[in-house]
């Protein structure tokens, strides 16, 4: 049985598709989702990312177990702001990605990926034994809301004193939203402007209805998984379980800049990754845009003539190129006569840089 | 609840039959329930004029944002027409399944006794639901 979010009631008096994702019943969407994915290009979105874990880790060497237990320099970080970053196993496989929070000098609030959270908590469990540090999941007690695209601004202002203006791109602060009290982050997985507003699970019901309302006049509407997928895909974002996986590293994935080698002590991971630094990996991540119509999706083998080169992760229609795209680990020297083995039929595909879309600032 | 018309008739596969009554040429389709369950289609392949199909084969297919399933030929015979339209905008099959999204045209021949009445497909849907 798929476990269902504060929101759920919501979700199927909106007609809502649900579908299991990770363990969770969650909104797949609510009406068509290229509707909704325009929505959050030209307006905005509200989505409900309940799922995601937030695993909490306080004390005075929080910070140094942080940077033991991941590849970032967390201890480096103010107080308000927000670092992607990841975590590996010991031979430097990620584990998950993650947004790591500073909330106070001693404070940390680190965003797992549904899939991956308990392993995160126990992983960082294990690894601040010896800090003076407390690990402490708290997933199940928080709501997570998501307003996301270019009106999202405009539509929290009036909702909340905070200062949003000068709140950054990964930036968080505490306020109220609609009376409720929340963490209010700038952050998001769409390529858009947006903020991520994380509550307390018996909040989410009456924010949710309170920012429905006031995002109405602004052509915003719910948005589920199916878009949030096509957004982040058009955005270039790396999605765990597609892009990253424990056999790859930060490095394989083109992420090695999340890795700090200069940063004080050892970290797990550490010896496995720091051969890898400047040795190029067999294959990259890449952009495909299909020149017919069907699409190429995870696990197609990419192709030019009889030789497999590389490996279909995400794909989907884009709405906004009007054309399939993926994303695919291919081998680094190949980037002509691309193709991928779609059913037996190789469709031809042009190799571009990511991410496909960008949005204007 | 989905949209199944009394006057058709349907195949387990969610595809729906028009004109079984009245002869040699049926008109084909897939139903609003299925459309439901795909979400936006982008991305419909239909077979050739011309093609001979048996019942059960497949000949086509219809791809939407998450997933990818195929059409299957309800009944033997050639097929006779098929429909440009659903082609260049893949989305008629959402937003008219029974009507401007209908898919190919079949010259029947040979037998045809697997189809399933309204009654009988509704039942098979709300089981599925």
């Amino acid at each position: 049985m798929s476990r269902p979010t504060p929101l759920r009631d919501i979700h199927e008096s909106l007609g809502a598709t649900l579908t299991d994702f990770a363990g969770w019943l969650m909104p797949l969407r609510y009406g068509s989702e290229s509707a909704e994915h325009r929505a959050v290009r030209e307006a905005a979105g509200l989505f409900d990312l309940s799922h995601m874990g937030e695993i909490f880790v306080t004390g005075p060497q929080a910070g140094q177990a942080l940077d033991y237990a991941l590849v970032g320099h967390l201890s480096a970080l103010a107080p308000g702001r927000a670092r992607y970053t990841m975590i590996t196993n010991p031979a430097g496989g990620v584990l998950d990605d993650l947004i790591v929070y500073r909330l106070a000098d001693e404070e940390f609030m680190v965003v797992a990926n549904a899939s991956n959270y308990h392993s995160v908590a126990l992983a960082l469990t294990n690894r601040a034994k010896n800090f003076d540090a407390v690990v402490d999941d708290r997933s199940d007690q928080w709501a997570l809301i998501a307003v996301q695209g270019p009106r999202s601004q405009e539509i929290l202002s009036s909702l909340t004193d905070a200062d949003l203006p000068s709140l950054k791109y990964y930036a968080g602060l505490p306020g109220t939203v609609a009376g409720v009290s929340a963490l209010i982050a700038r952050t998001g997985y769409t390529g858009e402007d947006g903020f991520e507003l994380f509550v307390a699970g018996d909040d989410a019901e009456a924010l949710w209805g309170e920012l429905t309302k006031a995002g109405e006049p602004y052509g915003m509407i719910p948005a589920g998984l199916s878009c949030r997928d096509t957004l982040r895909l058009e955005a270039g974002m790396p999605l765990y379980g597609n892009e990253l996986n424990e056999s790859l590293t930060p490095f394989d994935a083109g992420l090695g800049r999340v890795v700090k080698f200069d940063k004080p002590g050892d970290f797990v991971g550490r010896a496995a990754l720091e051969p890898l630094r400047d040795s190029a990996p067999r294959r990259r991540l890449v952009g495909l845009v299909a020149r017919g119509r069907r699409i190429p999706r995870h696990g197609f083998p990419v192709v030019v003539g009889d030789q497999t080169v590389g490996e279909v992760t995400s794909g989907a229609p884009s709405p906004t190129l009007g054309k399939p795209i993926a994303m695919a680990y291919v081998d680094t020297e190949v980037s002509d006569g691309l193709a991928v083995d779609i059913r037996g039929s190789q469709e031809p595909m042009d190799l571009v840089e990511l991410p496909f879309y960008r949005r204007n600032k | 609840m989905s949209n199944i018309p009394d006057d058709l008739s349907y195949t387990k596969e969610h595809e729906w039959v028009a004109g079984l009554d009245d002869g040699l040429t049926v008109t084909v389709g897939v139903t609003a329930f299925a459309a439901e369950a795909l979400g936006d289609v982008v991305y419909v392949q239909l077979p050739e004029v011309g093609a001979n199909v048996q019942a059960g084969d497949s000949v086509g297919e219809v791809e939407s944002t998450k997933s990818v399933s195929e059409i299957y030929a309800p009944l033997g015979g050639e097929v006779v027409e098929v429909n440009q339209a659903v082609v260049d905008k893949p989305d008629l099959v959402n937003t008219d399944p029974y009507g401007e999204g209908w898919m190919f045209r079949v010259r029947v021949e040979g037998d045809h006794e697997d189809l399933l009445s309204a009654e009988e497909y509704t039942a098979l849907t709300s089981g599925d639901s």
